[in-house]
């Protein structure tokens, strides 16, 4: 797949950003005035500036009401209204810490069930496409759930939290790469089953139907190179979770915490370039590209 | 509506037949030609005449080369446009209802005033039968030519899809493939016409006829040499050419 900026920095930073809602309307951590109106600032720049980003990939983003209509059946709309949700039940919640000094609790475990919620909808988006075998398993949601909650715990500041969970997250990432890998291959889709022409013999792509390119092949047919990609998962893996765990292991000051959140935020940029790239839509086997 | 109907009262498709498809791109031009001049949004073509030209198509002509265990490979000539999916996953992924499957006839269409153009159904079609267009920003599909087969202002032999009308091999059908009686069904039948990627799960309800066997070699047995031994002059040079050429 195309590895569009808009959506990976939609998905990394809105992730991170619903991630520490989460911790916030738990209550781990309920700071009172301006400190939680600096944490709740953060959140929303990062939940609300994602959500902006992912609006510019649209065709039509003065259309973009009309996604909150058809939640019945889809996942993007569920997502729409999640996102919303959870925003604006976050917003209610954190008026009190910041204004009133009070913790409505009700109101924050609602929101933080929303927000995890949100990140929940974001991964079925790609996790419900069959067409995308690398994405089509739990390990993707299994991914997105153990970014945003390791993620929101680091920017929380919640040391203990944060070394359990992101070497959790991090397993995550191997998981969907080792099991990614094989995707394709026991999808059983192939170039014969998509032609039907595989019992008369081996199917190859003679000639492709233009000779220039088009839209299917920007948008689905991306490859990307064997030794790129094994250097962008030990990129991925060290700054995004290996470096930022020890670093809070070995007992990070103000600054140096700030360093492993900012590693933190280069491997998932990574990872997500890397799911998007690597992501291979079964389209392209027409093209002979698989 | 982006909930998929449980049951269409007509399912309206396509049968393709591989075996007689010349791979002449008559049906991309004629396809293209129709609906950029009718129903929905011109399909829109980039730097035409430049160095990197593209275009929005909705029926594309792949050409296949297969290679039997023994004997000599086949190129089989492979239109694909959208195959009104009964379960189809482009419908409900779709988050406005832009994109929806009709009740009557099954024809899987998009409604461009509710597109937002996010992209989501091309992802989700397994055979790339949709193209977003670059230049109207909404999604773009085959629409069966919704605009033709019930139009009542062309005379009745043009109330079929363009690409039926025009290709000069006949290799594409058109028709009802919930009655049994009809010309489609008794093709689908007679040939064994097949599901593309049956393993996606879609129910695709157009078929693709496959390839009628090459082994029957009707000219052979004629072309036999009918006299081995050649007598008089022509006799004489062949053994001569053969004794100089040492065979
Ligand atoms: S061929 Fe693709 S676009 Fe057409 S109905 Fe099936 S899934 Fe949808
Ligand atoms: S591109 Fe348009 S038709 Fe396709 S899913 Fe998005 S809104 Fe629906
Ligand atoms: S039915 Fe109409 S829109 Fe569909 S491929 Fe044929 S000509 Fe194109």
């Amino acid at each position: 797949m195309h590895p569009a900026p808009s959506v990976i920095i939609f998905t990394s930073l809105s992730g991170l950003g619903f991630g520490l809602l989460f911790w916030m309307g738990l209550g781990v951590l309920a700071p009172t005035g301006w400190v939680a109106f600096a944490f709740f600032t953060i959140a929303y720049l990062l939940a609300v500036g994602g959500l902006m980003a992912s609006a510019f990939h649209l065709g039509h983003p003065e259309r973009a009401l009309k996604a909150f209509t058809q939640w019945r059946t889809s996942w993007l709309s569920r997502e729409a209204w999640a996102s919303v949700l959870a925003l604006v039940t976050m917003a209610l919640y954190g008026a009190g810490l910041v204004f009133f000094a009070s913790r409505w609790a009700v109101l924050g475990y609602l929101g933080a069930a929303l927000s995890l919620a949100t990140v929940v909808t974001t991964a079925m988006i790609y996790t419900q496409m069959r067409t995308v075998p690398r994405w089509h398993n739990a390990t993707t949601p299994g991914m997105f759930l153990s970014f945003s909650l390791g993620g929101g715990a680091l920017l929380a500041g919640q040391v203990t939290l944060a070394s359990w969970l992101l070497p959790f997250a991090g397993l995550a990432l191997v998981a969907h790469w080792v099991m990614g890998d094989r995707a394709l291959a026991g999808s059983g889709t192939t170039l014969a089953s998509a032609t039907g022409l595989g019992d008369r013999g081996t199917v190859r792509s003679f000639e492709p139907p233009h000779t220039g390119t088009n839209y299917l092949l920007r948008e689905f047919v991306h490859v990307v190179g064997r030794k790129h990609s094994v250097t962008l998962r030990v990129i991925a893996l060290l700054s995004g979770f290996v470096l930022p765990v020890l670093i809070l292991l070995a007992g990070a000051g103000h600054v140096l915490a700030a360093v492993a959140v900012l590693l933190h935020l280069v491997g998932v940029f990574a990872s997500r370039w890397l799911f998007f790239a690597e992501a291979e839509h079964v389209v392209g086997l027409y093209y002979g590209k698989r | 509506m982006t909930s998929l109907p449980e049951k269409t009262d007509r399912k309206l498709g396509l049968v393709i037949d591989l075996d007689t498809c010349v791979g002449c791109h008559a049906c991309v031009i004629s396809c293209k030609g129709w609906n950029t001049e009718n129903y929905g949004a011109p399909l829109a073509d980039t730097d035409a005449y430049g160095a990197d030209p593209s275009g929005t198509f909705l029926n594309r002509v792949h050409s296949y080369e297969v290679q039997p265990e023994s004997g000599p490979a086949q190129l089989v000539h492979f239109p694909k446009s959208c195959l009104h999916c009964e379960d189809a996953p482009c419908v409900t992924v779709c988050p406005t209802g832009a994109s929806y499957k009709r009740v009557e006839d099954g024809i899987v269409l998009v409604n461009e005033s509710d597109c937002i153009g996010c992209g989501l159904c091309a992802w989700a079609c397994p055979y790339g039968a949709r193209e977003m267009d670059p230049t109207a920003g909404v999604m773009k599909k085959c629409t069966l030519c919704v605009d033709r087969i019930y139009n009542e202002n062309l005379p009745e032999e043009d109330r079929e899809p363009a690409c039926v009308r025009t290709c000069p091999a006949g290799a594409r059908h058109f028709g009802d493939f919930a009655d049994p009686e009809s010309d489609v069904s008794k093709l689908t039948a007679e040939r064994g016409g097949m599901d593309l990627m049956p393993e996606q799960g879609t129910k695709p309800v157009n078929k693709y006829l496959p390839p009628r066997d090459r082994d029957i070699d009707v000219l052979a047995p004629l072309l036999e040499p009918v006299a081995e031994d050649s007598k008089g002059f022509l006799g004489w040079l062949d053994k001569t050419l053969s004794k100089v050429g040492g065979a």
